[in-house]
């Protein structure tokens, strides 16, 4: 974890060179401060985006899921990490990889994959599908599909928590999550900015998974070490090693209590991988075998789990039971998604506006608008 | 130019049946080798080889100088093709969808559509930006759009949309040769299109519609994958006895309007196909051109088959009721042609 501020960013723990962390997946104990039922808890939500991501991906080879679908596998540790990190009255925003942080944040299993499978039970009443999970009651404000598009919003999120409430233990705060190849985008900036000068409670935390579709850090930043982006906006920056989940919750921590307690913006890159292709459908060939063998090697589920049961937190069987239980909690989802009706044709016109609104036009394809003229009256015999 | 053209091969100067894909992929290709000034810049067009794999072996020919892969920047990468356009260079940018061109409309419509006439003619924007609309895939709200007609109402700019791989060949080399900023609608569902395409050097003029099947009875209008649908319905309502002329819009800035109307003139009904939303959308544009210069021969008002107006859904049945398809254009055929008494020439051999 690096601290980062304005200036040559010191470094009290200087991790090796980008892409070369030796640390990563590291197993230590866990500390003796941590509650066990707390770690298992991690563990079982771990192996719960796991199971979720494996099946979604056979469920869009047997076309139940369709459109795009990007899967957090590999990511679980700083998914599960991030998420503990915040109260129930925080809010997400997220991008479109954003599975794991549904679950994590307490979703039904079955309401997420009934809105992969664009079902009126899913998250978003099957009109978002897998990039667009949405749920108001855990404050999860939404996945995005434009790159970057969460930001601004986030931020704006952030403003109106400002402006309702002053800073203190009990303020509410933002957690915007974005990729490493979303840092590139103008809005990352613009609303990085922004919450500097209006002091914002917002985290703003980039799942540095080290490629935006075949795209390495370093080919796409000019500085591909991520969490010093928020020097130019003196925000603070931690890189943390995004495959241990209690690092990953503890800067979290950290950055949320200032965006709390000071409404001061915090930056956390968490750095982890992507084990698969961009989506589903991407067969990663750009990434060489090697490459693909030292990922599977950093797998952060087993690495956990490994960790857990050398700390005596987790036995080989409690450890079996949680995997089974969660594959069951998965199957169920996909029964319960399966057997959901898709939303009715008739209410493709549903939730357009908010309020009923004059001479709004709800034809069909083909039909003529309101007063439109399909028969000709002045035609003569012809 | 001046290299050796390495693996030239032999599609580039017979005629031959290739995808819409491979005719882009060829003219680029061809483009590049012909003009040195000609460069790719995209997300993901180089090593990715193309979120559609238009610029697959690209890299690998003319290396990472003339194909740029670019970080996740629309307006910075599309305004820097305007500047290195203003410069002289001919950069072809790919936007990965038109969804995403909206990160750089200030760019396209403040910038590159201005240029040349705000600062008295001084300087010209030679730009391509190649990108691809269209839902029916799925996609959701955000990335299913035809937002072609934001573009295609800016003077300045020129906005094409081919249907078939020989247009796309055509219009892609003139858009390349042409001294302005020209958007160059692609569609997703046309990609593994097939269709004959011209060898050597073929140009279609921007600014021109095709009459891509002559008719009698009625005008269908369309572009892009609408064309390809309009062009089916009409070759089907050949056997139940009824005539319909296809216009190809090709171009949706400049418009043809010549070609519009008197195909309207000719066949006194009109028939808009348009993936965009009805209202303000590319068929208000053509309902418009026609009653204004085909009045007095309509024997009926013209109609409009467009997307229903809704941020089009993810869920499957949701998505098909919102898109314009054959049916629903079929439908709306019949209804003209039963609301202006029309009798079919014979009748079809295959019902009784
Ligand atoms: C504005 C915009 N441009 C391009 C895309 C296409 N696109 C989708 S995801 C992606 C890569 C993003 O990479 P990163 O931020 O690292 O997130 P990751 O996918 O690795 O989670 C791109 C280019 C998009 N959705 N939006
Ligand atoms: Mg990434």
């Amino acid at each position: 974890m690096v601290a980062n501020t304005p200036g040559p960013a010191s470094s009290p723990e200087p991790g090796p060179a980008h892409g070369a962390r030796s640390d990563v997946g590291a197993v230590r104990p866990p500390g003796a401060s941590e509650d066990a039922e707390v770690l298992r808890g991690y563990y079982r939500q771990m192996a719960l985006i796991r199971a979720f991501e494996l099946r979604s991906a056979e469920m869009y080879a047997r076309a139940k899921i369709g459109g795009y679908c990007h899967l957090n596998l590999g990511e679980e540790a700083t998914v599960v990490g991030l998420m503990a990190a915040l109260r129930p009255s925080d809010y997400l925003f997220a991008g479109y990889r954003v599975h794991g942080y549904a679950l994590a944040r307490g979703a039904e299993p079955g309401r997420v994959m009934a809105e992969l499978f664009g079902r009126v039970t899913g998250m978003s009443g099957g009109r978002g599908g897998s990039m667009h999970l949405f749920d108001a009651g855990l404050r999860l404000l939404g996945g995005y599909g434009i790159v970057g598009g969460q930001l601004p919003p986030a931020t704006g999120a952030a403003l109106a928590i400002a402006y309702r409430g002053a800073p203190g233990p009990d303020s509410e705060a933002v957690m915007c999550l974005l990729g490493d190849g979303t840092t590139n985008i103008g809005a990352f900036h613009e609303a990085l900015n922004l919450a500097a000068v209006w002091r914002l409670p917002i985290v703003y935390a980039i799942v540095n998974n080290q490629l935006g579709m075949g795209t390495p850090v370093e080919a796409a930043s000019g500085e591909p070490e991520l969490f010093r982006r928020g020097c130019s906006y003196r925000i603070p920056g931690e890189r943390v090693d995004g495959n241990d989940v209690l690092a990953v919750r503890d800067a979290a921590l950290a950055l949320m209590e200032s965006a709390r307690e000071e409404h001061r913006p915090g930056l956390l890159e968490a750095v982890s991988y992507r084990i698969r292709g961009h989506s589903v459908v991407d067969p990663a060939r750009y990434r060489s075998a090697e490459e693909t063998q030292r990922v599977r090697d950093l797998d952060p589920l087993p690495a956990f789990r490994a960790r857990l049961i050398e700390g005596g937190v987790l036995d080989q069987e409690t450890a079996a039971r949680i995997d089974d239980e969660t594959e069951r909690t998965v199957t169920a989802a996909i029964e319960f998604a399966d057997t959901s009706p898709p939303p009715p044709v008739d209410t493709l016109f549903d939730g357009v506006y908010a309020t009923p609104v004059p001479n709004v036009f709800t034809g069909l394809p083909g039909d003529p608008p309101p007063d439109g003229q399909t028969t000709v009256t002045t035609l003569g015999e012809s | 130019m001046g290299r050796t053209t390495v693996g030239r091969t032999a599609e580039q100067t017979a005629e031959q049946a290739v995808t819409y894909r491979q005719a882009l992929h060829d003219t680029l290709r061809a483009e590049m080798l012909r003009d040195e000034d000609v460069l790719l810049l995209g997300e993901e067009i180089g090593v990715f080889e193309g979120s559609y794999k238009i610029t697959a072996g690209l890299l690998d020919e003319f290396g990472p100088r003339r194909v740029r892969d670019t970080p996740i920047c629309e307006e910075g990468f599309v305004g820097a093709a305007i500047g290195a356009a203003m410069l002289g260079l001919r950069p072809v940018v790919e936007i990965m969808t038109i969804n995403f061109s909206l990160l750089a409309i200030d760019q396209i419509v403040n910038h590159a559509a201005k240029m040349r006439a705000m600062f008295g003619g001084q300087v010209s924007v030679p730009m391509v930006i190649r990108t691809p609309g269209g839902g029916g895939q799925q996609l959701a709200a955000t990335h299913s759009q035809n937002l072609e007609v934001f573009y295609a109402h800016v003077p300045g700019l020129k906005v094409v949309a081919p249907s078939t791989p020989a247009d796309a060949k055509g219009l892609l080399a003139s858009a390349v040769r042409d001294d302005d900023p020209v958007l160059f609608l692609e569609n997703l569902a046309l990609y593994n299109t097939k269709g004959v395409v011209p060898g050597g050097d073929h140009i279609v003029r921007i600014g021109t519609a095709a009459v891509a099947k002559e008719g009698s009875d009625l005008t269908l209008v369309a572009y892009s994958r609408a064309a390809v649908i309009a062009h089916d319905v009409a070759r089907r309502l050949e056997d139940e006895g009824v005539s319909a002329e296809v216009i190809d819009l090709r171009s949706l800035r400049p418009l043809d309007r010549a070609t519009v109307c008197a195909s309207a003139r000719k066949t006194g009904r009109a028939i808009v196909l348009e993936d965009d939303w009805l209202s303000y959308g590319i068929g208000a544009e053509i309902a418009a051109t026609i009653a204004e210069g085909a009045f007095d021969y309509l024997d009926a008002p013209v109609r409009r088959v467009a997307a229903a107006e809704v941020p089009l859904p993810y869920a499957k049945p949701l998505e098909l009721a919102a898109l314009p398809d054959a049916a629903a254009l079929t439908r709306v055929i019949r209804e003209v042609l039963e609301a202006t008494r029309f009798v079919p020439r014979r009748v079809p051999s295959s019902q009784g």
